[in-house]
Formats: C-alpha cells, sequence, structure tokens
C-alpha cells in the first residue's frame, strides 16, 4: 500500500461562539476566539490518500486530479471566506480545526475514486492541527 | 487492480486527534554508570562529553476524544496548555535532565527514554485521551512513543 499526501493553504476566518451559551460563557470558553469580527488564519491542509499504484500510470491517482478535487471542493468554499457564515457544511457547528478537519473528510471521502482517502490532517497554526480518519485506520 | 471501497470501512466511525506543538529547551550528558569510561566514550561519542550539551525539544502531543458540540473541540487547548506545561515545560525548560528531572538519576536521558518519560506524564491527562508523543531533538532527529502496543 502507498500513501500518498498532498498539501494545500487556504485563508479563511472564523469566530467561536455558542448562541447556546451566555455572553460571560462564551468569554470564558472561546477566550480571543469569540472576539465578534472574527479573526483568520493561514490553513495548510494535509490529504493522505492510500492506494497501490496503477500498473499502466505508475500512480495511486493523479496528483493534477487530486489538485482539481482540492480546489473544487475545497478551495472554492473555503478559501479567503468566513467560515462561520460561509460555508454550509459548518453551520450550526463551532468551526474549530476538529469540527473544520472532519467537514473536509466527509467532503473528500466520495469525491476520491481511484485509492481510498485515508487521513487529512488540517493545521490552524504550525503550533496546532488536527487529523481525521477512519477508526481503526490509525495513522502514521 | 485498485483496492475497492468495502462496506466495513464505510461503516467505521470517523475519528479525530488534535495535535499541539511545545518547546522547551535543556541539556543532558549520554552516560551510562554500568560501562566503563571508554565504552560510554565509545557508545555515545560527543553525547558523552562530561559537561553536557543541550537542544532546543519538540514535544508534538496527540489527543483524541469525542468533539463537544457544545465548544466544537476534543478539549479546551487552555486546559491542555496548562497541563504540558506543569507536567513537562515547567520541570524541563532550562534544566539539566540528568540531575533535575528524577526519572533521568538512573535512566539515560537519550530521546527515546524521554520521549516514554513525556508520555508517562501526559497520559494522566483527564481531558481526552493521549495517543502519542513525538519529540524532535533536532530537525534531523525525531523520536515517537505510542504507549506499548506499538
Amino acid at each position: 500500500m502507498i500513501y500518498l499526501t498532498r498539501k494545500m493553504e487556504f485563508c479563511a476566518s472564523h469566530l467561536y461562539h455558542n448562541p447556546a451559551l451566555s455572553a460571560e460563557e462564551n468569554k470564558r470558553i472561546f477566550g480571543k476566539c469569540n472576539n465578534p469580527h472574527g479573526h483568520g488564519h493561514n490553513y495548510t491542509l494535509e490529504v493522505t490518500v492510500a492506494g497501490e499504484p496503477d500498473p499502466v500510470t505508475g500512480m495511486v491517482l493523479d496528483l493534477k486530479e487530486l489538485r482539481e478535487i482540492l480546489e473544487r471542493e475545497i478551495a472554492q468554499r473555503m478559501d479567503h471566506r468566513f467560515l462561520n457564515y460561509e460555508v454550509e457544511e459548518l453551520k450550526g457547528q463551532i468551526p474549530t480545526c476538529e469540527n473544520i478537519a472532519r467537514v473536509i473528510f466527509n467532503l473528500l471521502e466520495p469525491k476520491i475514486e481511484k485509492g481510498r482517502l485515508y487521513k487529512v490532517r488540517l493545521y490552524e497554526t504550525p503550533e496546532l492541527f488536527a487529523e481525521c480518519y477512519r477508526n481503526g485506520a490509525r495513522p502514521a | 487492480m485498485l483496492p475497492q471501497r468495502s462496506a466495513t470501512r464505510v461503516t467505521d466511525r470517523l475519528k479525530i486527534e488534535l495535535g499541539r506543538r511545545y518547546r522547551f529547551s535543556a541539556s543532558h550528558r549520554l552516560n551510562n554508570e554500568s560501562l566503563s569510561e571508554q565504552e560510554n566514550r565509545r557508545v555515545y561519542g560527543k553525547c558523552n562529553n562530561p559537561h553536557g550539551h543541550g537542544h532546543n525539544y519538540v514535544v508534538e502531543v496527540r489527543v483524541s476524544g469525542t468533539v463537544d458540540p457544545a465548544t466544537g473541540m476534543i478539549a479546551s487547548l487552555v486546559d491542555l496548555d496548562s497541563f504540558v506545561d506543569r507536567e513537562v515545560i515547567e520541570p524541563f525548560d532550562h534544566k539539566l535532565l540528568n540531575e533535575e528531572v528524577a526519572a533521568f538519576r538512573k535512566v539515560v536521558p537519550t530521546t527515546e527514554n524521554l520521549c516514554k518519560e513525556i508520555y508517562q506524564r501526559l497520559k494522566r491527562f483527564p481531558k481526552a485521551k493521549l495517543e502519542r508523543v513525538r519529540v524532535e531533538e533536532t530537525s534531523n532527529n525525531t523520536f515517537e512513543y505510542a504507549g506499548e502496543e506499538l
């Protein structure tokens, strides 16, 4: 099995606010991330696909094809967007790294037909990331 | 033949891990008292220098758990940061590991052993499950420990 990883970046803004909680609780739990004007990050996304190389092309899947999927499914939805208001799949969720990674996994999984989506890792900053994968496929 | 999607895989639940990187700087000396001076020099080379030497260590901590729908988080970063700070950064940062960390009085503070010691300390984090600890001693040398199951 070969594990192939492609990286991409996108920039987006977000804020953490749970309308079910009081203003004080929101402030206490989310701190600076609760600023109503939002704030932004340069996100780095690493997408890992597992599969066997096709004997004809030598590729698990064409990297160009993967780039196009990432562009269509992720960049067009999230790049230079305010995640709370502009991304349908995140509506009703706090757009934390954990939740964004899961949304990205769910968006990409059905689109990757050669090989299978193994995991996504999303960096919010170089110091903080979330990983999403199918339980049982423990990531390296 | 390319791998096919299997029914079991699709029913597997998604798992989320949170990764956080921390830094500390410390010195150490690699020396095993049960070996002769000459053997120590042969085994540990420059790292056996009696005056010790230091590194800027990077510790990558991975935890898993359920994402709380109210916060969108596996664990509050404030809780995780303060726990790691108290258990690892405070006791290790700007210290001579051999002398100032009790665990390394008898155990050689290689980064393998450091990785295991940090794992043991962070395993007690009450808010999420510790998955693994990765320690970068330099940008060329990295060690990972995920408990004894690996």
